[in-house]
């Protein structure tokens, strides 16, 4: 790796205006993803800015409002969380399945989402959920649908000098549940040939609203809204599950290459969307 | 001008200073710095966790953590699992079973499984393939150290 400098903010505003002084300056959080690509001379920087020792990184506070998910909060620390467990169990399965125990000792949802892979584990699921995104940078904050939040593979909405402080979920509707499936080859520590994520609220036996989000299968993590939408006041039956798969699977662009071909992407979208869903279901079917 | 940066940290309960370039990994401080080789590097990218260290309370692979995060933080390497000349129970195990071959992989086995057991004294047999899903061996076939793991944790329990 090239030399730089490190410094570790402990406020936001002094992260800021190290990012104003530095143009070219890199984030660090759990650095799972980051230190590889330094290393491989995909990235490079004169300033690496540790972002862990901010305290609005490092929220995880649950209450009234929702989920508040500071940006640098690492996996375990959401799946040892156990209202976490209770109120948002999708999320503590992501939290449990991106990488292995060492990596999620230190990889964070808010890098998984930064770092913007199509197939980042972590993005189908919080697009399902319906998760905001707070930005702070040199003109203020905004907010931003997280779904809007990845434009391309590795590039995001934020603009020079910008940075995700954290991510907030509503909180959790009675009747309400979620799910996250990816396919994989082996148990664990793999990247998705693709994933779904999906919500769903339900209302005496009917579907009142649902979200579908792919991951994977495009060259970002995509929103299948018609999908999700194609359900709502729908019976929730086998033959509603399988008309919003076929949704989900034509909403995909997936590409060929070393994990699977675009036929078995689109293939796998369907069927991880209908088990994604029943799981959904079942959880909401439990909720109470 | 490039500045080394001084970092005071606890490793295997002694303090330790040391003098570090921003750019190095806890790993090559570790192994370069502090002569601490023990720890082993693999993979280098966080896949083998034959570099597996203990950060706080949480297992990490120190190929991608920088040694200038290690500042104030407390750190157990494979050295500080022994006491003195006796094995731990865990290193004792893998002996006992065959446990390891080449070795290489040995040490981020022992620093990862010895911290599932402090958490969960009796894990399953899924519960410690899953825990160890971020350590490779290509020697053994994982058998004989899961185990060795599931040994530890009887005796221990008995």
């Amino acid at each position: 790796m090239k030399w730089f400098d490190y410094s570790a903010p402990s406020s936001l505003s002094e992260a800021l205006k190290l990012l104003r002084e530095n143009s070219q300056a890199l984030l660090l959080a759990g650095g799972t993803d980051l230190l590889v690509q330094m290393r491989a001379g995909r990235k490079q920087t004169d300033l690496v800015i540790d972002i862990k020792n901010i305290a609005e990184l490092n929220q995880l506070v649950l209450d009234a409002s929702g989920l508040r998910l500071g940006a640098a909060v690492p996996c375990y620390r959401i799946y040892n969380h156990r209202d976490i467990a209770r109120g948002y169990p999708a999320l503590s399965d992501v939290a449990s399945l991106i990488g292995g125990t060492q990596i999620q000792g230190r990889a964070s949802i808010g890098g998984n989402l930064c770092n913007a892979a199509p197939s980042a584990d972590a993005v189908p699921l919080l697009i399902a959920l319906g998760a905001i995104c707070r930005i702070a940078g040199p003109s203020g904050e905004r907010t931003v649908p997280v779904e809007e939040f990845c434009t391309a593979p590795g590039k995001t909405v934020l603009k020079q000098g910008e940075l995700l402080v954290s991510l907030h979920l509503p909180p959790p509707k009675p009747h309400s549940g979620a799910a996250y499936l990816r396919f994989i080859p082996r148990n664990e520590m793999d990247i998705a040939v693709a994933g779904a994520g999906v919500s769903v609220e339900l209302n005496n036996g009917n579907f009142q609203s649902v979200r579908i989000a792919l991951g994977a299968v495009a060259p970002t993590p995509l929103y299948a809204k018609q999908a999700g939408d194609s359900l709502a006041g729908k019976p929730v039956n086998d033959a509603c599950i399988q008309t919003a798969a076929e949704l989900a699977k034509a909403a995909a662009s997936p590409i060929t290459d070393m994990r699977g071909t675009a036929e078995y992407r689109r293939h796998l979208c369907a069927v991880l969307t209908a088990r994604a869903l029943k799981q959904a279901i079942q959880r909401a079917q439990e909720a109470k | 001008m490039h500045k080394k940066v001084h970092v005071q940290a606890t490793i295997n309960n002694e303090p330790v200073e040391f003098l570090c370039e921003p750019r190095q990994s806890l790993l090559e401080c570790l192994r370069d710095i502090l002569g601490l080789t023990g720890t082993k590097e693999g993979c280098n990218d966080g896949n083998c966790g034959a570099c597996t260290v203990v950060l706080d309370d949480r297992i990490v692979t120190s190929c991608l953590v920088l040694g200038v995060e290690a500042q104030g933080r407390k750190i157990t390497t494979i050295e500080g699992i022994a006491e003195g000349h006796k094995l731990h129970p865990l290193q004792q195990a893998f002996l006992e079973n065959a446990a390891l071959q080449c070795g290489v992989c040995t040490p981020g086995f022992l620093v990862a499984a010895k911290a599932l057991l402090d958490a969960e004294p009796n894990p399953s047999e899924e519960r410690i393939r899953l825990w160890l899903a971020n350590n490779l061996c290509r020697c053994t076939g994982y058998d004989k150290i899961v185990r060795a793991v599931k040994q530890c944790a009887t005796e221990v329990n008995a």
